[in-house]
């Protein structure tokens, strides 16, 4: 057993039992408390896959955005509808069947594809190019990005804003 | 690990977010199942973008990352507009568009 394996398992397991958690729990707002454990360990394996930067990134804009706007809108609602809100869920076996149906669909494609072992050494600061990269090469689909997400925020804040 | 793990890993990832989307009632129950699946397709780019030593994939996380985060904020404003008009957020009772 090599670092490598024991990290994977940690880091498999704290995943499928948080995001078993999020789908499964009848409180919403538990639902959204293992949403935020399971993003951060989306993170871990950020991390395990040599991507620090984007670790980071998920850590601050999902695990700590996300998870507030979310928070928000449940606290709004519930206020507004005076009670707690608990959420059932419906068809759970038809559901369970669809989702393990498109589950051994994918990995029946997984299995025969020709995947690689062995990751490959990286010699270069990965954070670093993926910077350069940004900046030069996607600097276009970069720039639009932020319009997209400064209309998006906008129109979230005026959908959203006190009634006259 | 054989990039095969990380890609099962995603792959299971996406079918609970699935299960979730299809068997949540609540608006914001369904959001949540939307997370977990966008989350699973940022953890198989990652991965190719790891196994095949190109970059490009993790710019393309980079930049599915700020696309949920503002798809999440108008979604829930839309479910906030929703509840203000219809005071409820059940998926089942929001049937304005049926002619």
């Amino acid at each position: 057993m090599t670092l490598e394996v024991v990290v994977f398992w940690g880091l498999a397991v704290l995943l499928i039992g948080s995001a078993l958690s999020v789908v499964l729990t009848k409180n919403l707002f538990h639902s959204v408390l293992w949403l935020a454990l399971s993003l951060t360990a989306t993170a871990g394996i950020f991390l395990a896959l040599d991507a620090e930067f984007l670790a980071a990134v998920q850590l601050l804009l999902y695990a700590g955005g996300v998870i507030t706007i979310v928070v928000f809108a449940i606290v709004v609602t519930e206020r507004l509808v005076g009670d707690r809100i608990t959420q059932v869920s419906r068809r759970i076996v038809l559901g369970a069947v669809l989702a393990g149906a498109l589950m051994l669909a994918v990995l029946r494609f997984v299995r025969i594809a020709d995947l690689p072992v062995e990751r490959p050494v990286i010699a270069v600061d990965v954070t670093r190019v993926l910077g350069q990269v940004l900046l030069t090469e996607f600097v276009l689909p970069f720039e639009l990005l932020a319009v997209l997400l400064l209309v998006g925020l906008l129109g979230a804040l005026y959908f959203a804003r006190p009634e006259e | 690990m054989p990039l095969h793990a990380w890609i099962t890993l995603a792959a299971v990832l996406f079918a609970i977010g699935f299960f979730g989307v299809v068997t949540r009632r609540n608006t914001i129950g369904i959001l949540l199942g939307i997370e977990l699946m966008l989350n699973a397709v940022n953890i198989n780019l990652v991965a190719f973008a790891r196994y095949n030593a190109d970059v490009v994939g993790m710019v393309f996380t980079s930049f599915t990352i700020p696309i949920t985060v503002a798809e999440v904020a108008l979604g829930l404003a839309i479910v906030i507009l929703i509840f203000r008009m219809k005071r409820t957020v059940v998926a089942d009772h929001l049937d304005i568009l049926r002619g």
